[in-house]
């Protein structure tokens, strides 16, 4: 019962999250890149301003595994970089945070552009 | 009197639902359900992995979820629930990781180096961008303050 009312939990805001996307694609007609941009920042400008640590005790993958999620582990890791490692850190200190989300998208886009051939047959 | 209400009724039941309702659900469900998938794998990476940190856990999490959504992306089923699912299915990280395959894919035909290679972040570049630049500005007033 637990586990259930967690997962309920992670859905709600989760899909809220996704929800509010949408309703910026239909009231603006935005691009998927745009809207990317901008839950991402609004993770970061969470984080920074401390709120998304209580986001995500609440609602754990419901915060992390939207964009937001990559936002604020950027300034959480440029937030620690400059605390510990001074003035390199802190200009390192994000992107070593989203290193292994960017590695992860590289290698596989890479790997499976070469074995898959696209699916649009339109050109 | 009751056949007036009743008719109402039976329009609203028939019509068909408008587009922002029908878009703002799909949106929903199919975001909450890829959440969900995500808690579950962060669930078993740290049952898998006792030892590991919190963070890297989550960091895992994101790897093994991005693999899912290039992998949906090129055997070409995460375009077609995009179709349905709009903002679910581009919110989550699946969705970022599908901006940067789909366009790796699409290019291929134009080689390895200027096809896949220069055009993989033609949606992702901006995402990238802002991250390292808001990165940097944080660090540094973090530096300051």
């Amino acid at each position: 019962m637990e586990v259930f009312l967690d997962y309920l939990k992670v859905f709600a805001v989760g899909g809220a999250l996704c929800a509010l996307g949408q309703l910026l694609i239909n009231k603006t007609k935005m691009s998927s890149a745009r809207i990317l941009v901008l839950f991402m920042l609004l993770g970061l400008v969470l984080e920074v301003a401390g709120a998304f640590s209580y986001m995500k005790e609440f609602a754990s993958s419901g915060v992390t595994i939207p964009i937001t999620g990559f936002g604020s582990s950027i300034a959480k890791g440029a937030i620690e970089g400059a605390k510990e490692g001074g003035a390199l850190g802190a200009v390192s200190g994000g992107l070593k945070a989203a290193a292994p989300g960017i590695s992860a998208v590289v290698f596989f886009g890479f790997i499976f552009a070469l074995v898959f051939r696209s699916h649009s047959k339109k050109i | 009197m009751t056949d007036k209400a009743e008719y109402r009724l039976y329009v609203k039941k028939n019509s068909p639902r408008s587009p922002m309702v029908r878009s703002l659900f799909a949106a929903f469900v199919v975001g909450g359900l890829i959440c969900c998938v995500g808690e579950g794998i962060r669930d078993g990476i740290s049952a898998l992995f006792p030892s590991f940190s919190e963070e890297e856990v989550g960091a895992w999490t994101t790897v093994v979820m991005i693999f899912l959504g290039s992998f949906f992306t090129a055997i070409g089923v995460y375009d077609r629930l995009g179709r349905f699912a709009g903002g679910g299915s581009i919110v989550p990280i699946t969705g970022f990781a599908n901006s940067v395959v789909s366009p790796a894919l699409e290019y291929n035909r134009e080689g390895v180096f200027f096809g896949i290679c220069a055009k993989m972040f033609v949606i992702a570049g901006p995402i990238i961008v802002f991250g390292v630049v808001s990165g940097i500005v944080v660090g540094i007033v973090a530096c300051l303050v």
